[in-house]
């Protein structure tokens, strides 16, 4: 018989209730998605009541204030706190973004903090992104030039515009974990931030492998899993646009 | 101790970080043929060196006539003499060609129009020996640290570098006064890997999270600086903590020097342009110290912004919207998430902000790690680099622009001199036991803490006593208190709670070990900056406000053995190295 239900281990149970013990008047339930792996239990939602009178304006302020005072055991990655490391990329109410840079008071009712969606879970927050990092490893993220010598590479400003909306990408992997396309191929599919990366070295007039480059991204798999569907540009918490990215891409084989 | 999983590995070299002295060393190792291993606790582009944003420095000379002996003199004279000279010659002579190798390894720099790497002017930046402005710092618009880093994680990539990511370093493995590697806790998996490496090279980073505010990232916790400590090696130069002057107030998010180097400036609640009282030639574009310096004398006369009257502005207003839209889009971003602040249309409130340790591991300017023991030596295994080390290039107060190029020159000095000491394939000595027993016991210690001190208090009354006790200003009242009130957080560990005892990204965990790093260098900082009376660079006595040339032309060495420091000093080096360039004796210090 076919199982159409999930596994039993994999259904998230009610996890505990943290009141507050502030006396404050400015609670806000947060909801945080948690599991252990040394422990043989389901994943649980815990419940943590902040005192929002003494609490930053980010979700990452949040999560460091119930570390500080309520949990220490919570785990979460998390570094520059201003949005350029891509360390703390999460699921808020259920969008992908950065906490250290989304403001808790663009959420609407209760906080539901989760991992980026769809990937394999290390402990509570933190994800699994190796294997985004073995498809970032594949498009050979560096320069390739034959001109050896001590002279800088001449790049006009228009040729250097066009790298701008690209080398910003931090890698948070909020896009690609967003992208259902991924989500079923994620193996094969290289997702939006990978393909953004790809087109990066693509368009840089300094690179001499562009045909190679191109050659290397069209696949049915690799490249033509992308259906438009959008959620990557939606979900990029630093404005960039991936699936334009991808588009460009697909244009130059088009019209190669 | 109770039994751990041990992995044993065997690397010529092993780097430990990732950032962008770290990568460039190992990029360097594996080119020269070293089995390299790179020992991360975050993903290499989650590194610190990705929220640099103004620049990187080198006389390139593409906006006009510079010459690598005015970036030495500026470097110099921002240092306020503490600089070791060969070292300085040695960084601002080999900058240019590390700067058109970034470009060659692929970093997006802003272009001229003639299509040359963009420079923009920076604090302390001069021509001709102190006389004009000059624009040598080389930019990728405000994300150069960003660009740089994932280029050079790329370059990495390509030369097939072993990482080990995620791993979190415990101390080093010591032999006879030589390192002989590392050991460190796998956070994927919770098991225990000790390297073994005929050099290890130290590439942590600062250590700004023992203050309460700082531009610094979480992980700013100068893991390998601790590890030194512990090895019974002594640190440099720790009281020098550089204050950025542009820190958004409140929330501590750095603002790019190179605000000002595009023509922002700072004024008070009377709308004066207040920097021109106290660098009538260099203004908004004094050296970091002089400016934070300034806005605290402006804050503590009672001519701050704001209801406690507690910060300054920042204006690019009055800027063209398109060169803010090009060349500082960061900080634009920056401003609007952290102070909500349209910069086209209102100032930015900014108050000094910790930013970066000038103090760290003594080394030469190869990256080999100094002690002294009678003289200055070298300890056998053991290099330093990036914000970690205090080579010492920086001296008592850095300039803008001047940290990106020291990992990548001095990354790339110690990938040369290893490759020099070590041959592929030597063989490795045998180690006894009790360096890992040693290691492990602390470990096993700290994870199985049943007392009632949560880290995260005893970090938080740390950080409240460097914030109020060892700040811009400094006196003998404030510091020999901070001397004594330092020390409660480290006696707090011995009844220190530690809730999760798992070994798979026990995070609390990783507070607690990156706690007892900090509190070390917190102490170090605190007990170098009491015994040094004199004022200079970033270390300002309100009791001792002249620079004291006869008594400290000295670096402070300071060793740590739980809460007990020594003191002592090892003389400045006072020559060049090569005769391509003159020795610049110390001279008054005005901008």
């Amino acid at each position: 018989m076919v199982q159409f239900n999930l596994p039993s281990n994999s259904k998230i149970k009610k996890g505990q209730y943290y009141k507050d013990k502030t006396g404050s008047k400015n609670i806000r339930k947060v909801n945080v998605y948690r599991w252990d792996p040394s422990k043989n239990e389901n994943p649980r939602i815990d419940t943590y009541e902040v005192d929002m009178d003494n609490c930053s304006s980010k979700v990452l302020d949040i999560l460091n204030k119930i570390k500080n005072e309520i949990d220490p055991s919570i785990a979460y990655r998390r570094s520059c706190a201003h949005g350029v490391c891509g360390s703390c990329a999460m699921n808020m109410n259920g969008k992908n973004g950065l906490a250290c840079t989304k403001s808790h008071s663009e959420l609407d009712g209760d906080i539901d903090i989760y991992p980026l969606p769809h990937l394999k879970v290390l402990k509570d927050l933190i994800g699994d992104l190796s294997t985004l990092y073995k498809q970032y490893e594949s498009v050979e993220p560096w320069l390739k030039t034959t001109k050896i010598n001590d002279k800088e590479n001449i790049q006009t400003k228009e040729d250097r515009a066009k790298l701008d909306g690209l080398y910003e990408c931090i890698m948070c992997a909020c896009c690609s974990t967003s992208c259902p396309s991924y989500w079923w191929n994620g193996e094969k599919y290289l997702g939006p931030a990978v393909l953004l990366q790809a087109y990066r070295w693509i368009i840089d007039s300094r690179d001499e492998d562009r045909k190679e480059r191109l050659k290397k991204v069209a696949d049915e798999l690799k490249l033509y899993r992308c259906h438009t569907i959008l959620n990557c540009t939606n979900a990029c918490p630093k404005g960039l646009n991936p699936a334009k990215a991808i588009a460009e891409i697909k244009k130059m084989l088009a019209t190669a | 101790m109770s039994s751990y999983k041990i992995i044993d590995h065997e690397y010529d070299v092993v780097v430990l970080g990732a950032g962008g002295s770290g990568l460039r060393a190992a990029v360097g190792l594996s080119e020269a043929g070293l089995k390299t291993a790179c020992v991360s606790k975050v993903f290499p582009t989650r590194s610190h060196t990705s929220a640099a944003q103004g620049g990187i420095s080198a006389a390139l000379g593409n906006m006009g006539e510079d010459d690598w002996r005015w970036h030495m003199y500026d470097t110099v004279k921002g240092a306020d003499w503490l600089g070791d000279q060969d070292s300085i010659e040695y960084l601002c002579k080999e900058a240019p060609a590390a700067v058109l190798e970034l470009e060659k390894y692929g970093v997006p720099f802003s272009r001229t129009e003639d299509g040359k790497i963009y420079q923009r002017p920076f604090g302390g930046m001069t021509k001709n020996y102190g006389n004009e402005t000059v624009q040598r710092t080389c930019a990728a618009a405000d994300r150069t640290g960003h660009a740089i880093l994932h280029t050079l994680y790329g370059q990495a990539l390509k030369h097939n570098t072993e990482f080990f990511i995620e791993y979190f370093a415990l101390d080093l493995i010591m032999k006879d006064g030589a390192c002989k590697g590392l050991i460190a806790w796998n956070l994927n998996d919770g098991t225990i890997h000790r390297f073994r490496s005929h050099i290890t090279i130290i590439a942590t980073g600062g250590y700004g999270k023992v203050y309460y505010s700082a531009t610094s990232a979480h992980t700013c916790t100068g893991d390998g600086n601790a590890m030194v400590l512990r090895a019974g090696l002594p640190l440099q130069d720790m009281e020098f903590v550089q204050f950025h002057p542009t820190g958004i107030y409140g929330h501590g998010t750095l603002i790019s020097e190179g605000v000002r180097g595009e023509g922002g400036y700072l004024v008070n609640s009377k709308g004066e342009r207040f920097m021109e009282r106290y660098a009538p030639k260099a203004k908004d574009l004094a050296s970091r110290d002089v400016v934070s310096r300034s806005i605290a004398v402006e804050i503590n006369e009672g001519r701050g912004i704001g209801k406690e009257q507690d910060h300054v502005h920042l204006h690019i207003d009055h800027l063209d919207p398109k060169v803010i839209e090009e060349r500082l889009p960061g900080i634009s971003e920056a401003s609007k998430l952290f102070a909500n602040v349209d910069v086209t249309k209102e100032p930015i409130p900014v108050v000094p902000t910790v930013h970066y340790n000038m103090g760290g591991i003594p080394t030469n300017y190869k990256a080999e790690v100094l002690t002294v023991n009678g003289s200055e030596k070298t300890v056998p295994g053991l290099m330093a680099i990036g914000e970690a080390a205090c080579v010492s290039v920086h001296g008592a107060n850095r300039l803008g622009s001047n940290s990106l190029i020291d990992l990548v020159v001095f990354g790339r000095a110690a990938a040369k001199r290893a490759a020099e000491l070590v041959k592929p394939g030597m063989k490795h000595d045998e180690i006894d036991e009790s360096e890992t027993n040693r290691c492990l016991d602390r470990f096993d210690k700290l994870r199985n803490s049943q007392g009632s001190n949560p880290t995260s208090e005893l970090r938080l009354s740390m950080q409240k006593t460097m914030q109020s006790k060892c700040a811009v200003f400094r006196s003998e009242k404030t510091l020999k208190e901070g001397v004594d009130e330092i020390r409660k957080p480290f006696e707090g560990m011995e009844s220190l709670s530690v809730k999760d005892k798992s070994l798979i990204f026990n995070t609390d965990l990783v507070e607690t070990l990156e706690f007892d790093n900090l509190i070390r260098q917190a102490i170090t900082t605190m007990d170098s900056a009491y015994h040094r009376k004199e004022s200079r660079g970033a270390h300002a006595r309100e009791d001792f406000p002249k620079r004291d040339d006869e008594n400290y032309m000295q670096h402070t060495l300071s060793w740590c053995n739980g809460s007990k420091t020594k003191i002592n000093y090892r003389p400045v080096h006072r020559s060049t190295l090569t005769n391509d360039v003159q020795y610049f004796p110390p001279q008054e210090r005005v901008y």
